[in-house]
């Protein structure tokens, strides 16, 4: 029992991850019905990015122990993970505007798949960038956290950056979630998604909020991409690919264009490839979470939480 | 191959082929087919010398004939998708699992794997051209199996559940090597090796013809195989299989089966209210899709004499399926053309930029061309490739001829080529996405009437 909550919750911090990446991917595809494969590549570039940021502020992993905890004691730490988690959302959204302005925006007129393919050669080139950027080995990430665990009780912990991975995850998608419900912006979008047409002829801008929505989830990836790097300690220009995959899933697997499902598909997948990582074995981990994708998918059509969209004649 | 087709009249399947393969057409294959094979005749160290001509991009004629014989392997692979995606639009993002489950058949069939897990009590080792349609059948069995979940579902929940068959299947051949039952039998990582070559018999002429082939003696067999020294065996074995599969697969779009996709591919529901069995069709679809994936395999396993789970990644399903939209979805030369260029493109292009700008910059006293490493931003200058591709030509190559078809389609068959341009139409997304309905529409601003009719039909 113990090891099954203790695998939950290490679940729930990998979920989380993901979660945040899928909503990159859900929230283009609900506006432009595009799968963004460049994607995993922004959340890997936001991740260099943020490890870049954490060195000007002279966090740099120390190579005795591994530790490049800042001095100055808890607050000053906190005030630097938060400053550089800003500055690397706000640099990886601005990379993932340029995306979609040079692959992208040339494209809104084409054939459905043709983005799709001008999407796989931007993930070509973002990891190439990376690739020449840190080389292609995996890079460390500085240990910025206490190491410590709390114990939950005797067989039960949790990791200080674990609690942080969480509650920054919870509170963007809070956040996002007020943005997209409540603000004007947010409305826009939202419109825009339902019907292109319709929403211009209502004076929204409908270029600009297509960039918003691109620079919204470029934002989450980079976001994802520190959290990422100061959760796992290590980054490699090919874990973006990889990451963006297994998010892409959780968007679909939630119900794409649908923000809490894909909050709640990457919790899901989370969880699902911490217990069989656990249960059954780590190499059947894909077999494992694509088999109940496949699964959830032939019962539900449309994701957990999509609409069932009535067939029109 | 005419079976499929069931004519009411003789003239109207004169007519029919008489569309499908025009003169120019033919003419221009009848053209390819003999440059190629000329080619290696040709193409070697020898005449370059005397002639005084550059290789290839640096590539040295006998590899350059086995990066064509690999080539071909991407040709029918892109055949195949195109017919799950050009022509019934079902995207299908998992397509190397069948190209898998072909080269696993193959491998099965014609190694000492077998032989060595049970310790000799089965020791398979079948013919080449025999396995190829095993592998075949095989691939197109596991395409229907795997298209049942996904007949519910449309646009990109349908690419996501081939995406996920496309991350089983080769996990399923890397693990099955552990599992108690299964231990060793598909060798894990390391994939299965020592895989027979293709052989064929001498005819009575004795083995002494077989390095005139370019071929080896086979002792056990008594006739010739194929050796992994010479690549024209290959190159000309490829040639044959694609071209029979080019000819099949033209007639198959025309026949009532084809015309099914394409209608499916147009509106779902709409080609079931004609009576289209929607569900058979798109079985088929992914099934004979399948097939053409599962002779790429063996054609694949039996030239490396290797397999491993490695090679059927999610990146080779989107190799394909960048081969099938640069070259023009739905239009069998421009499939053919997308992958040749872009198999090429990386083989060849890519591979051996490094040095030929190197050498250049060198030459020429360019520092900057000298001394950039070129090897490492081969993937940036192939995305560039594809990004500017996709951007300058967003209909692809060659794209299907859907205005030709509609002012020639008086042959009773008016959906018979309705594709759009490169345009992928599920109808239902189409609706849900404004924006590539408007975008079609200031594309194709020349429509008959039926078109513009049914696009009014969509806005109320």
């Amino acid at each position: 029992m113990e090891l099954f909550v203790q695998q939950l919750l290490d679940g729930i911090v990998k979920g989380s991850i993901y979660a945040l990446i899928a909503l990159g991917y859900t929230m283009v595809y609900g506006i432009v019905e595009l799968i963004n494969f460049a994607h995993g590549d922004i959340f890997m570039l936001g991740s260099f990015i943020a490890l870049a940021v954490l060195g000007w502020f002279g966090v740099a992993i120390n190579p005795q122990n591994q530790a490049g905890l800042v001095q100055g004691g808890f607050f000053p730490t906190l005030i630097i993970i938060v400053l550089t988690l800003l500055i690397a959302m706000l640099l990886t959204g601005i990379i993932g505007v340029l995306v979609e302005r040079i692959a992208y925006r040339p494209l809104r007129n084409a054939p459905r798949l043709a983005p799709l393919i001008s999407a796989i050669g931007m993930s070509f080139i973002l990891q190439n960038i990376g690739q020449i950027w840190h080389g292609p080995a995996a890079v460390s990430y500085p240990e910025v956290f206490p190491t410590g665990t709390i114990h939950v009780t005797s067989g039960i912990s949790v990791a200080w950056k674990d609690i942080f991975v969480v509650v920054v995850c919870v509170m963007l998608m809070v956040i996002l979630q007020t943005f997209v419900q409540r603000t004007k912006l947010g409305k826009a979008m939202r419109a825009t998604a339902q019907d292109y047409d319709t929403s211009k002829l209502m004076g929204i801008n409908v270029n600009m909020t297509i960039t918003l929505t691109f620079f919204i989830g470029a934002l989450l990836a980079g976001a994802a991409g520190l959290i990422y790097g100061l959760s796992i300690h290590s980054m490699q220009f090919t874990i973006g690919a990889q990451a963006g995959l297994k998010a892409f899933t959780a968007a679909v697997l939630g119900g794409i264009g649908n923000i809490p499902g894909a909050m709640l598909g990457g919790f899901l997948i989370g969880i699902v490839e911490a217990m069989s990582d656990q249960y059954i074995s780590s190499a059947w981990t894909p077999v494992v979470v694509f088999g109940i994708l496949i699964l959830i998918l032939t019962l539900r059509p449309s994701g957990l939480l999509g609409q069932q969209v009535p067939e029109r004649a | 191959m005419q079976k499929a087709i069931q004519p009411t009249s003789k003239s109207r399947l004169a007519r029919a082929t008489e569309q499908r393969f025009t003169r120019t057409a033919l003419i221009v294959m009848g053209l390819v087919l003999l440059f190629l094979f000329v080619l290696p005749l040709v193409y070697n160290k020898a005449n370059l010398k005397a002639w005084g001509i550059q290789p290839f991009f640096g590539v040295q004629p006998p590899a350059l004939i086995g990066q064509l014989a690999d080539a071909a392997q991407y040709v029918l692979l892109a055949l195949g998708l195109n017919i799950v995606v050009g022509f019934a639009g079902l995207l299908d993002l998992g397509y190397a699992a069948f190209f898998a489950i072909g080269a696993y058949t193959y491998a099965f069939l014609a190694s000492p794997q077998l032989s060595t897990v049970t310790h000799g009590a089965i020791d398979i080792h079948l013919s080449f051209w025999l396995i190829i349609f095993i592998s075949a059948l095989v691939a197109a069995i596991f395409g229907a199996l795997l298209g049942a979940p996904t007949l519910r579902l449309r646009g990109d929940y349908l690419a996501i559940v081939t995406l996920g068959f496309g991350e089983i299947v080769p996990a399923v051949f890397l693990n099955l090597n552990t599992v108690p039952l299964t231990r060793g039998l598909t060798g894990g990582p390391d994939g299965i090796s020592g895989i027979d070559p293709p052989g064929i018999a001498t005819f009575g002429l004795g083995s002494d013809i077989c390095p005139k082939l370019s071929m080896a003696a086979n002792g056990a067999t008594g006739g010739c195989s194929f050796s992994s020294n010479h690549a024209e065996p290959y190159y000309y074995l490829a040639i044959i299989i694609v071209v029979i599969l080019i000819f099949a697969v033209t007639n198959l779009r025309s026949s009532r089966l084809g015309r099914a996709w394409m209608a499916i591919r147009e509106d779902e529901i709409a080609a079931a209210a004609m009576g289209i069995d929607t569900v058979r069709a798109k079985l088929l679809a992914f099934s004979t899709g399948a097939a053409l994936a599962g002779v790429a395999g063996a054609m694949f396993a039996s030239k490396l004499q290797l397999v491993g789970p490695g090679s059927f990644s999610f990146t080779v399903s989107v190799f394909v399926l960048c081969m099938i939209i640069l070259g023009g979805i739905g239009n069998i030369y421009g499939v053919i053309a997308g992958a040749v260029i872009l198999q090429l493109t990386q083989s060849v292009f890519l591979t051996n930029l490094p040095n030929n700008l190197h050498d250049l910059g060198t030459k020429n006293h360019i520092d900057f061309l000298a001394n950039t490493d070129w090897a490492g931003l081969k993937f940036l200058i192939y995305g560039l490739i594809l990004v500017v591709l996709m951007i300058v030509r967003p209909e692809g190559l060659i794209p299907s001829a859907r205005r030709k078809a509609e002012l020639h389609g008086d042959t009773g068959e008016p959906a018979a080529e309705v594709a759009g341009v490169g345009a992928l139409r599920n109808d239902e997304t189409e609706r849900a996405n404004p924006i590539a309905r408007a975008e079609r529409e200031s594309l194709y601003d020349v429509r008959d009437e039926d078109e513009s009719h049914s696009s009014d039909v969509d806005k109320i």
